[in-house]
């Protein structure tokens, strides 16, 4: 192709352009993924394409998105954290196990004012995220099975705490970030526009995003560049850990209980968007603008098979088979960039 | 020898790769009850000729002869069935199964249900072994066993499978003095059984001490067939740099005269470095603007030693001193930090191929060009300046790396630790693959780096590298410093002899 290419201008310019749209392949495809179903859900239904229900969108891939931001990170990293929405869940319970709750709650708790039980709650997500990080990196366990047993420490963790019981209050700061709104805009949204920014920086402009990515780019050419890969991997576990524990304090607010098993539909879905979004499973490429768009991806039909008569045991198949379209996607395009045009 | 009767014969056989000739009317002839050396430079072709006989390469021209009639092997598992074996430098064992297992491998006898029959397949493995005189446990596992005995397991097995030709690619390399002499005698026994072996070194001693027969490759032309009765080191040395030849007797035994000693401060020191089987006793001085070259054969253990003194591999034993500073690497970060710099042999190991140029060069200097945000426009510039210097080709930094040249790839891996020099260069095969242009300026951008005084460590099987590039030379063998050239001249035939 790129033989003939070269012979005129003309055909070296559509040879060009197939080019960048082949290595653009995993930006592009999410996006247009996106638009396809924002056009069918908006003609499907009336009611979808309305600014209340674009607030509703919003606020339904919001606590997705602060545990997809730190999944990112780990996933640029070429390595995976299953444990997120267990660790959500755990910092979530511990939250409101360290708030003063009603009368009628029946867990032995300790209650303590809103800053420590925040604090205490984040220094466990935390130490939850330094343990998954040093059995990786330390003791040579693969971040799979690593973070699988993470997870169920964490579910051990919350079971430990509510013994089968909800609790209800949280400090109100908490409280305030999960279920209120400022003006028109729920709190929730705002947080997890912030994360998602921050994370878009730091792993854009800072040394330690570029870190990140030459990690999962090729991690024996990082380490023989003097890059302190294993230190990378450590980080990138413990960003994702507090990422989930914000989530999963925001969450036990923005759901008005804290009980065990109620993040589970997270951890798919989180991944998920990620991984819809076009950031390579083999780490290096990829990035929080592919997350966003995952987010919406998802997001957009949750919500908009919601708003169509459909067989609601339908949208579990159908989100699997989205999820695995973006699989093929997703290795196909590896494929390519990594035979890569000339141009 | 001449008496028995030819068993394989190669008459005029020819082979190219992409428009060179790796082999051209090579004859070979192999005859029952032989072992016959085969020698020659890297790039010889004696491991296209050897591919050939084992049906690897199924395209060449010319013919080969098994018993007298014709044949040609198209695939690995047609010559296996026709009776020839080949046991490769690293061995393809299972580490974790048991001997017998090994010996089994892949054809595991089984009971009447058509389960694995385990008492009997270790009753006959052990037989097969005792009968090649290998004295070993058939349940031990595999991986508890020293390589030489892991190395005649192997043998055991291809024999096992019905081998007739053996081939033997550098069998001895990872063997000590007695390892050696055992493999020897089991080669003895095969000898007198009727086995054919085909023995690939460039251990030339052992080649004269098993082999009955010596046949050199040069460039791929088979340049003569010998009894090893009648000849010695020297004689094979001769032929395989090529005496006759006047040019090429030149290039071979010319004389290079290497630097006076240096009085500069030693900026590099290792004392009594061990490092598992790959090397051990290794003590060296490097001192600023010297180019110190370590010279020996794939698999001496210089590639180790290399990645230690990087802090990829932590050394078991001894000292490395850096500045006359004791360091002890924890992470090949710690060894940059330290000033020490690191190209490796294979660019797929230091490259990113989906990176821009520009990044691919600022990785190594990152901490020093920014504290938290980076500063691309400055990362792009410092590129820009190693794409000029380097004639980097295309010149732009922004190109994606994989899209370049081995050679010009190879360049930015050297570019990468030119911005800030480190104290030390450990360049790992620099000139591996690369054309006669690029490396013209690798020895440039070497010579440039010594200018500077920086200390550069050369790490290279090929002898024409090491010479280029080298101001002292050490020679290593089997994981040991055996020879150090210094202050004197010194040849690539010399170098060869030492090694």
């Amino acid at each position: 192709m790129s033989r003939e290419a070269v012979e005129t201008a003309p055909g070296e310019r559509t040879g060009r352009m197939r080019g960048w749209l082949r290595g653009q392949l995993r930006n592009i495809a999410p996006f247009i993924t996106l638009l396809f179903l924002v056009v069918f859900f908006s003609l499907a239904s009336p009611s979808f394409a309305t600014l209340g229900n674009l607030s509703n969108i919003l606020t339904q891939i919001s606590i997705t998105g602060i545990m997809a931001t730190g999944l990112t990170f780990v996933i640029l990293c070429a390595e995976i954290d299953l444990s997120v929405a267990s660790v959500a869940n755990a910092t979530g319970i511990i939250v409101a196990f360290f708030t003063v709750q009603d009368a009628s709650v029946n867990i032995a708790n300790i209650p303590l004012p809103g800053g420590p039980a925040i604090l205490l709650a984040l220094a466990s997500c935390l130490v939850l995220g330094v343990v998954t990080a040093f059995g990786i990196t330390r003791i040579g366990i693969p971040s799979f099975i690593m973070t699988l047993a993470m997870l169920q420490i964490g579910a051990g963790i919350c079971a430990m705490l509510v013994r089968g019981q909800i609790a209800y209050a949280v400090p109100s700061i908490i409280a305030t970030l999960g279920s209120r709104s400022l003006g028109p805009v729920p709190w929730l949204v705002i947080v997890a526009a912030v994360i998602l920014g921050l994370g878009h920086i730091v792993l854009t402009y800072t040394r330690f995003g570029r870190y990140v990515y030459m990690t999962g780019g090729n991690r024996e050419a990082a380490e023989y560049s003097g890059v302190n890969v294993r230190l990378i991997v450590a980080a990138v576990m413990v960003i994702s850990a507090v990422c989930s524990g914000v989530a999963g304090m925001l969450g036990v607010a923005h759901f008005g209980s804290a009980q065990e098993e109620e993040f589970d539909t997270y951890l798919l879905d989180s991944i998920s968007a990620v991984v819809v979004g076009g950031t390579s499973l083999f780490g290096g490429q990829g990035g929080i603008p592919n997350t966003v768009v995952g987010l919406f991806v998802l997001g957009v039909l949750n919500n908009g098979l919601d708003h169509i008569n459909i067989d609601s045991f339908l949208k579990i198949l159908i989100r699997g088979l989205i999820l695995l379209a973006a699989l093929i996607v997703n290795v196909y395009a590896q494929r390519l960039r990594a035979e890569g045009p000339k141009g | 020898m001449q008496s028995s009767p030819a068993l394989l014969e190669l008459a005029g056989v020819s082979k190219t790769f992409g428009g060179v000739e790796a082999l051209s009317r090579v004859d070979f002839t192999l005859r029952s009850g032989e072992i016959h050396g085969l020698v020659g430079e890297n790039g010889a072709g004696k491991s296209t000729l050897m591919k050939i006989i084992a049906g690897v390469h199924a395209e060449y021209c010319g013919v080969m002869r098994l018993n007298g009639a014709e044949v040609r092997f198209r695939s690995a598992r047609e010559a296996r069935d026709a009776g020839v074996g080949m046991v490769h430098q690293e061995l393809s064992i299972m580490r974790d199964l048991s001997v017998a297992e090994n010996v089994f491998l892949g054809s595991q006898p089984t009971s009447r249900l058509g389960l694995v029959d385990w008492r009997r397949m270790a009753r006959e493995a052990g037989e097969h072994l005792r009968g090649l005189g290998i004295a070993v446990d058939p349940r031990a596992p595999m991986a508890s066993l020293p390589i030489g005995m892991q190395q005649l397991v192997e043998l055991s097995r291809v024999l096992f499978s019905g081998a007739r030709i053996i081939i033997l690619d550098e069998p001895t390399s990872a063997l000590s003095a007695p390892e050696v002499e055992r493999l020897f005698a089991v080669l003895r026994r095969l000898r007198e059984s009727g086995k054919s072996i085909v023995f690939i070194s460039h251990f030339l001693d052992d080649v004269l001490k098993i082999a009955d027969t010596v046949t050199v490759l040069r460039n791929g032309e088979k340049i003569a067939t010998a009894a090893t009765g009648g000849i010695d080191k020297r004689w094979i040395i001769e032929r395989m740099i090529g005496a006759g030849h006047e040019q090429l007797e030149e290039s071979y035994t010319a004389e290079i005269a290497l630097a006076a000693a240096s009085s500069a401060p030693i900026v590099l020191e290792t004392t009594d470095l061990a490092y598992g089987r790959a090397y051990r006793h290794v003590g060296l001085r490097l001192r600023a603007g010297e180019v110190l070259g370590i010279y020996g054969f794939m698999g001496c253990g210089q590639i180790e030693l290399a990645r230690t003194l990087f802090g990829k591999i932590r050394p078991e034993h001894g000292a490395v001193k850096v500045d006359g500073r004791p360091r002890r690497f924890r992470s090949t970060a710690s060894a940059r930090k330290a000033g020490i710099a690191y190209v490796p042999e294979s660019r797929r190991s230091m490259l990113f191929a989906l990176e821009p140029i520009y990044k691919n060069i600022s990785i190594s200097v990152l901490d020093r060009l920014s504290r938290l945000l980076l500063k691309p426009a400055q990362e792009r510039k410092i590129a820009r300046g190693h794409i000029e210097r380097l004639r980097i080709r295309p010149p732009s930094a922004e190109r994606r790396l994989g899209t370049l040249s081995g050679g010009n790839q190879q360049k930015v891996g050297l570019a990468k630790w030119l911005t800030y020099a480190p104290r030390v260069l450990v360049l790992s095969e620099p000139t591996r693959g690369m054309d006669v242009g690029a490396k013209d300026d690798v020895v440039k951008i070497v010579r440039g780096l010594r200018a500077q005084g920086i200390a550069v460590l050369v790490v290279s099987t090929e002898p024409e590298t090491v010479l280029a590039l080298a101001d002292r030379i050490l020679v290593m063998k089997k994981g040991e410093i055996v020879r150090e050239f210094a202050g004197e001249a010194v040849s690539k035939d010399r170098l060869l002899a030492a090694a």
